[in-house]
């Protein structure tokens, strides 16, 4: 066991003695989980409209208003011509136009009827459906103002509608932080273990150090528990600090489940990831290698895992993918105990199959790690 | 001469694909020998050293090392040698005595023993200004000369040493084997490569290796007169003269 504490005590020195791993440890939680949570907000706002007025009504004029006074849009430009506006939807500065036609009023006191053109700029996806969307909302609320105060005499026959009465569980507030951040600090994790352990042990294969090592009597084992056993550390205190530091502190997100067993989940993820750095180093005979592998895996493991986008809408053949990726485990693990307050029993299929990614990486690894030539 | 034979091979052929790196070599190293291990680059020096120290397994052929075989039994063999490589291998981000006492305290050596060999070692060295510098701060000759007594810090019974003395300046080179002439009259068996032809006089015995083939193996005296040659530069050539390969 000596021998251990001998390896351990080398890693450390190293490790705290390298600036820029430490600036790491530090520094990579506190501005990550600062910045990227604003960027991975997929709530849409600020969609640009241009509004082509050919009516130039008393109700195109309210239309507009009611338009201009959501949170959601800015009014990009409002005119006379449809040409004008298609100008803007050209060149990308306006996502939506909304036409309003000639004798719109009109049409809607006399007839009953009247029909509106909405254009989507349907280049970002994401903004076009939700866009038109928020803006097909407003245009029935306005819709149905007018019946109320025009079309409807009292309330003699009224149409009938169905109510619904929604309350949100478990982010009450529909908070998108509180969703994103646990998911992110799972990425982070991901990252520093995968990446510091790989290249770690890389680093000393390209210097040479490992060599020297290997003519040793030091046991396989021993070796690899010395390498590991620092980066668990260092990833148990990242995660700490992004927790109950940035999260907490930044975010106010309080973890709703037991801590203790968020803890024990967290050290039984490192040691699959781990296991895969270790994997990647077994591969690799530069640090090179090491990072474009890592970083390969890694890319695929986050965007795989659900953190961004829902597992469940996925095709099949990715949700198997995400099945096979111990990330999308941990992410719906955090999620749960941070947010739910769900305990081990609702977490038992999870805990089941990240054993299962720590035994399998870690014994290939193992198997693939060599003294000799 | 009954001299008690501590490294043994027989027809030890290291194979890379068609690549025969060491081909047959067959030889006897004994206890406290200083033994040079010559060729040019690419020679297959580098190959056999590291079958010796367990570094990499022969294609074929049967060594022994301290008594243990080395297919076998590796570990045996790795906690009775030290080994030096060509690339400087301690590590330069911790400082001299942060080295000696990890790689003293992964062999085994208790913390009252190692206390005592490190300030010792830091003696002979004369380090003592430098004990709690990096190690990459230090000047080759220096790092060169801490590598050696790192690798016969457990006191092994061979230690093998790669190219030990290359880039060094001529004075260092002679300081370096002031070092190995102590390790042997300790009683430690020193298995060096060299290209240094004057290193090579320093030898007991030395090998020669041509494209991975033993050309010739005696004392350097010896080898002088059955080449009729003044010095091993000249043997060296009359033997290299015919290698056909010269990449590393």
């Amino acid at each position: 066991m000596s021998t251990l504490s001998f390896l351990l005590q080398k890693e450390f020195k190293q490790i705290f003695r390298n600036r820029s791993i430490l600036g790491m440890i530090i520094a990579m939680p506190i501005i990550q989980l600062l910045v990227m949570p604003l960027a991975a907000d997929f709530e849409i706002k600020n969609i640009n409209v241009s509004i082509v007025d050919h009516d130039h009504s008393t109700y195109s004029r309210e239309l507009t208003n009611k338009i201009a006074a959501s949170a959601y849009f800015k009014i990009n430009d409002y005119s006379g011509s449809f040409d004008a506006s298609y100008e803007e939807f050209q060149t990308d500065h306006s996502d939506l136009i909304l036409e309003i036609p000639q004798n719109f009023e009109k049409l809607l006191v006399i007839e009953n009827e009247a029909s509106l053109f909405l254009a989507v700029n349907a280049i970002n996806g994401t903004k076009a459906t939700v866009g038109s969307a928020y803006l097909s909302r407003i245009i029935s609320g306005f819709n149905g103002n007018i019946r109320e105060e025009w079309i409807v005499p009292a309330k003699m026959h009224k149409a009938p509608t169905i109510d619904i009465a929604s309350k949100n569980w478990f982010n009450p507030f529909l908070n998108y932080p509180f969703f994103m951040v646990p998911g992110i600090l799972v990425a982070l994790v991901t990252m520093v273990g995968v990446y510091m352990c790989s290249l770690n042990i890389v680093k000393e294969k390209e210097v040479g150090t490992i060599e020297q090592i290997n003519v040793t009597p030091i046991k396989k084992h021993l070796f690899i528990l010395g390498k590991l056993i620092p980066f668990w550390v260092i990833g148990l205190f990242v995660f700490t600090l992004g927790l109950l530091g940035v999260a907490q502190i930044a975010y106010g997100i309080v973890v709703e489940g037991n801590l203790i067993l968020l803890y024990a989940f967290l050290s039984l993820f490192l040691i699959a990831v781990l296991g895969i750095g270790l994997l990647i180093s077994t591969y690799s005979e530069t640090q090179q290698q090491a990072m474009s592998l890592a970083f390969f895996l890694i890319m695929i493991f986050i965007l795989m895992s659900g953190l961004f986008t829902p597992v469940d809408s996925m095709p099949q053949w990715a949700q198997w993918m995400a099945k096979l990726n111990p990330v999308t485990y941990f992410i719906e693990v955090m999620r749960m105990i941070v947010l739910k307050g769900s305990g081990f029993e609702d977490l038992k299929s999870h805990f089941l199959a990240m054993t299962g990614f720590a035994l399998l990486f870690n014994s290939w690894a193992i198997l693939n790690y060599r003294k000799t030539t | 001469m009954s001299r008690e034979v501590v490294i043994k091979t027989d027809r030890l052929t290291k194979k890379f694909g068609d690549f025969v790196a060491t081909n047959e070599i067959t030889f006897e190293v004994y206890k406290g020998e200083i033994f040079g291990f010559l060729g040019a680059n690419g020679a297959g020096k580098t190959t056999a050293i590291k079958i010796l120290c367990g570094l990499a397994t022969p294609s074929y052929g049967n060594a022994t090392i301290a008594g243990f075989d080395v297919y076998t039994q590796t570990e045996g063999i790795k906690k009775n040698i030290g080994y030096m490589s060509q690339k400087f291998s301690l590590y330069e981000d911790l400082t001299v005595l942060e080295n000696i006492h990890f790689f003293g305290g992964i062999y085994g050596l208790r913390k009252k023993v190692l206390k005592e060999k490190s300030e010792k070692l830091i003696e002979t060295l004369g380090l003592q200004k430098e004990a709690n510098k990096l190690v990459g701060a230090l000047p080759l000759g220096w790092k060169q000369k801490l590598a050696f007594s790192v690798a016969i810090l457990h006191e092994p019974k061979i230690v093998f040493l790669d190219e030990p003395t290359g880039g060094v300046d001529p004075v260092t080179r002679r300081q370096f084997w002031d070092l190995i002439y102590d390790a042997s009259d300790r009683g430690i068996t020193v298995f060096v490569t060299t290209h240094y032809m004057d290193e090579a006089e320093y030898c007991d015995r030395i090998t020669m290796m041509v494209d991975g083939l033993i050309k010739a193996l005696d004392t350097p005296l010896k080898l002088k007169e059955r080449y009729g040659s003044a010095s091993m530069d000249e043997v060296f050539y009359e033997l290299a003269r015919g290698a056909k390969r010269s990449a590393d």
